[in-house]
C-alpha cells in the first residue's frame, strides 16, 4: 500500500504539453477518478505514473520513492487498459498468470493466485479459454484479474468500461468499487464519464488542457466548483453560466447581477462573500435550481423542450442569446415554443456560484 | 483485372434486382433481363485483354507443357518427337540428374529461407521505432526489392572476385576462389538470393510488427517482461502468421532460383559445383539436351511443389486470421 504523488510534473510531447505542471496526491487505498475529456492529459498522467512515458520535468512518486527513472516492471503497479490488451495467444488462466510467471513466482504459488483471482472474478470456468472467446465483460473481467493477481501497490485504470455496453457498465463499475474496497489498493482511474467518477470517485480530480483544475469529493466538485470550466463540465446539463454585472441596488446593501433582461438579487449570505469583486462576473445555476415562474427576475424565451420522461429540460435563450436550461419535473406545465416566460432561481445561497469574467475563478468561499 | 471487371458488376445487378415480396410486372422483368444482359457483356468486354494476356504467356504454355510431357525428343536434330505417352516420368523422375538437382535445390532452400526471414525480422525490428530519419533507412533496407537478379548478380560477382573483389581486400583469399569451389559456389549463390530477398523480408515482417498493437507490449512491460522476454514470449508468438507467409514466399521464391545461377556460375559449371537448381535443370534440359519432354516433366514437378506450398499457406492464413485479430 502506498499513496502516489506528482510534484510539479510536466509532460512535453515536442512541442505539445500534455500534462502542465500537475501536483496531486492520491492517499494510501484512496480510489481516485482522474476527469476530463479526450487529449486532456489524463491518460498521459496515468502513464506517468505506469512508467510508460517520461517524465519531463517535475517527479512523480509512489509511496517514498521518486520513480521518474524506475522500469515500469519495477514499480510494483498494475494497470487495467481499455483495450484491455490481452495477450491473444495466451489462455485466460496463462493471460493471469502471466505477471507471476515474470516476477518467478512458483508454479504451486501461482496456481492458488491464479484460481482465487479468477473466483474472484468469476471466470474459473473460462481459465481454458482463449481472449477471443470470451465476451467483451469477460475479457473486462480477465484484464482485471491478471490487475489484482499480484497484489500491486497501485492499481491504474485507463476507461476500462468504456467498451462495455450500458448496462454491463453500471453493474461492472458497482463490481470495481466494492473490489477496491475489500482490497483497499491505491487506485488511479481515468474516465471521460462524469457518472462513472461521480459515482465510483473517493476524491475526482478535473483537468483540463493539461492541467488540474479541482481536487474534490464529488459533492463538494458539484456543490462548489473552483472555476467555470469545472461549473460547467460536470452534471448532466451542466451548470447554466450567464455573463453579467454585480451592482448595488433596491434597498442599500443588497447586490444584484445584472444583464441584459434581467437583475438577479443576490441572498445575503452570497453577497458577503463576494462585495468588493467585479464588477464583471459570471453567474452560474444548476438547472435544478431554477423554475419557471411569473415573478421570475430573469425573462427568455423558450427555444426547445426536451422530454426525458421523468424530467423535462427547458431551454430557454435571454435577450442577449445566453442559454440557460431549466429542469422541471415531468408534472410541471411545459412552456411552448417561442413563449416568453421567466425564470426564478431558489433562494438557497447554494444555488448561486460566481465567478471572476476574467479568470473564470469562483469567487467567495469555495470548496 | 479480372477481379475488378466482375466485382464492379456484381453490386450494380444486386441494386438493380426487387427487393423482395415486390411482383415485378411481365414488362420490368424483361427490361431487367436486358439490362443484366448488357451488363455481363460489358464485363467480359473488359475481360478481354486480361484473358488474352494470360492467355497468350500463361494458360497456352501452360497446358502445352503437359502435352510436351507425353512425347519424346530422340537425342538426334532433325528426327520429331515421337507419343511416348506416360513411359518417360519414371525414368526421368528418377534420374541422377534430376535427384541431385532437387537435393540442391533443397539445400538452397534451406540456406535462403531462415536467413533471410531472420535478417528480414532484425531489421524490421530495429526499424520499428519512431525516430527521426527512420523513414530513410526504412527506404534503404526494403530497397533490394527493386534491384534486378542481373545488377545484384554482378554487383556480388565483382565483390566475390578474387583479383578486384572485397574478399583480398578483407584478406580472405580462398583458394578455389568461392564461386569457383565446389563447397562455396551455392552458399555464395545463396547470399546474393538472401540479399535480393531482404527488402520484400524486411517489408512483410515491418507490416506484421505493426499489426501486433502496442498496448499488448506496454502490458507485458508493466507486467515484468523484459525486453527479450517480450520479444520472445509477444512479439514472436503474435508474428507467427506473418512469419508463417514469409516461410512459404521466400521458399517459393528460393525454389525459383535461375538468374544468379546463370550469371554467376554458367551452364558448363553448374553441375560440378553443385549448383544445378531445378529451374537451371530446366532450362538446360531444354536447351543443351534438346530434351523438351523430360524438361517438361521437370517443370510439372516444380509445379506441384509450388502448388502444394500455395495450398497450405492458403489454408493455414484462412485459419490464423481470426486468431490474429482476437
Amino acid at each position: 500500500m502506498a499513496q502516489v504523488s506528482f510534484d510539479a510534473v510536466t509532460k512535453r510531447f515536442g512541442e505539445t504539453t500534455a500534462v502542465d505542471g500537475l501536483t496531486l496526491k492520491v492517499a494510501d487505498g484512496e480510489l481516485l477518478v482522474l476527469l476530463g475529456s479526450s487529449g486532456c492529459g489524463k491518460t498521459t498522467a496515468l502513464r506517468l505514473v505506469a512508467g510508460l512515458e517520461e517524465v519531463t520535468e517535475g517527479t512523480v512518486s509512489i509511496g517514498d520513492r521518486v520513480v521518474n527513472d524506475v522500469d515500469p516492471k519495477d514499480r510494483d503497479v498494475a494497470m487495467v487498459f481499455q483495450s484491455y490488451a490481452l495477450y491473444p495467444h495466451l489462455t485466460v488462466g496463462k493471460n493471469i498468470e502471466f505477471p507471476l510467471r515474470q516476477r518467478g513466482v512458483d508454479k504451486e504459488e501461482r496456481s492458488t493466485k491464479v484460481a482465487k483471482a479468477a473466483e474472484t472474478l468469476g471466470l474459473t470456468e473460462l481459465l481454458g479459454r482463449k481472449p477471443a472467446q470470451l465476451s467483451g465483460g469477460q475479457r473486462q473481467r480477465v484484464a482485471v484479474a491478471r490487475a489484482i493477481v499480484r497484489e500491486p501497490t497501485v492499481f491504474l485504470m485507463d476507461e476500462p468500461l468504456s467498451n462495455l455496453d450500458a448496462a454491463l457498465r453500471v453493474q461492472t463499475r458497482a463490481d470495481i468499487v466494492e473490489l477496491q474496497a475489500r482490497l483497499r489498493t491505491t487506485t488511479l482511474y481515468v474516465t471521460h464519464d462524469q457518472v462513472e467518477a461521480m459515482t465510483m470517485g473517493h476524491r475526482i480530480a478535473v483537468m483540463s488542457d493539461g492541467k488540474l483544475q479541482q481536487v474534490a469529493a464529488p459533492e463538494d466538485l458539484y456543490a462548489r466548483p473552483a472555476n467555470a470550466f469545472v461549473a460547467h463540465f460536470l452534471g448532466s446539463p451542466g451548470m447554466n453560466l450567464v455573463e453579467g454585472m454585480l451592482v448595488e441596488s433596491g434597498s442599500p446593501g443588497t447586490l444584484c447581477v445584472a444583464f441584459p433582461g434581467a437583475s438577479v438579487p443576490l441572498p445575503p449570505e452570497v453577497a458577503d462573500a463576494v462585495r468588493g469583486s467585479g464588477p464583471d462576473v459570471v453567474l452560474g445555476f444548476r438547472p435544478e435550481a431554477l423554475h419557471l415562474s411569473p415573478d421570475g427576475s430573469i425573462a427568455a424565451t423558450v427555444v426547445i423542450v426536451e422530454l426525458l420522461g421523468a424530467e423535462t429540460h427547458v431551454i430557454c435563450h435571454t435577450e442577449t442569446g445566453a442559454r440557460i436550461i431549466v429542469r422541471q419535473l415531468a408534472s410541471a406545465t411545459k412552456p411552448s415554443l417561442g413563449e416568453g416566460v421567466r425564470i426564478a432561481v431558489d433562494p438557497d445561497p447554494c444555488a448561486y456560484h460566481l465567478f471572476d469574467s476574467g479568470t473564470g475563478d469562483r469567487l467567495g468561499p469555495s470548496a | 483485372m479480372s477481379s475488378s471487371a466482375s466485382s464492379g458488376v456484381t453490386p450494380t445487378e444486386q441494386a438493380a434486382s426487387p427487393p423482395p415480396g415486390a411482383a415485378p410486372s411481365e414488362g420490368h422483368a424483361r427490361t431487367l433481363r436486358a439490362r443484366r444482359r448488357r451488363e455481363w457483356s460489358l464485363a467480359y468486354l473488359l475481360l478481354v485483354p486480361a484473358l488474352l494476356l494470360f492467355g497468350v504467356f500463361s494458360f497456352y504454355p501452360f497446358f502445352r507443357n503437359f502435352k510436351l510431357m507425353l512425347y519424346e525428343t530422340p537425342p538426334v536434330p532433325g528426327v520429331p518427337a515421337h507419343y511416348v505417352g506416360l513411359h518417360q516420368i519414371i525414368p526421368t523422375v528418377t534420374s541422377t540428374q534430376f535427384t541431385q538437382s532437387l537435393v540442391t535445390t533443397i539445400v538452397f532452400v534451406i540456406l535462403v529461407v531462415p536467413f533471410s526471414l531472420l535478417a528480414g525480422l532484425a531489421l524490421a525490428v530495429a526499424a520499428h521505432r519512431k525516430l527521426k530519419g527512420m523513414a530513410v533507412y526504412r527506404m534503404i533496407f526494403s530497397s533490394t526489392v527493386v534491384s534486378s537478379v542481373a545488377v545484384a548478380s554482378v554487383v556480388f560477382g565483382t565483390l566475390l572476385n578474387p583479383v578486384v573483389g572485397l574478399l583480398p581486400w578483407l584478406g580472405i583469399s580462398p583458394s578455389p576462389p568461392a564461386l569457383e569451389s565446389t563447397t562455396w559456389a551455392l552458399p555464395s549463390v545463396a547470399v546474393i538470393t538472401i540479399w535480393q530477398f531482404l527488402g520484400l523480408s524486411f517489408i512483410i515482417m515491418s507490416a506484421g510488427l505493426q499489426s501486433v498493437p502496442d498496448e499488448l507490449l506496454e502490458a507485458a512491460r508493466i507486467d515484468g517482461a523484459g525486453a527479450w522476454t517480450r520479444f520472445w514470449r509477444m512479439t514472436v508468438p503474435l508474428l507467427s502468421p506473418t512469419i508463417f507467409f514469409g516461410v512459404v514466399v521466400s521458399t517459393i521464391y528460393a525454389f525459383q532460383a535461375f538468374g544468379a545461377v546463370d550469371i554467376l556460375i554458367g551452364p558448363q559449371n553448374t553441375v560440378r559445383l553443385h549448383t544445378n537448381v531445378l529451374i537451371y535443370n530446366i532450362v538446360n534440359t531444354l536447351q543443351i539436351s534438346n530434351n523438351a519432354g523430360a524438361a517438361a516433366i521437370m517443370a510439372t514437378v516444380l509445379f506441384l511443389i509450388l502448388l502444394g506450398l500455395t495450398i497450405l499457406q492458403l489454408r493455414f492464413l484462412e485459419r490464423r486470421v481470426s486468431y490474429a485479430r482476437g
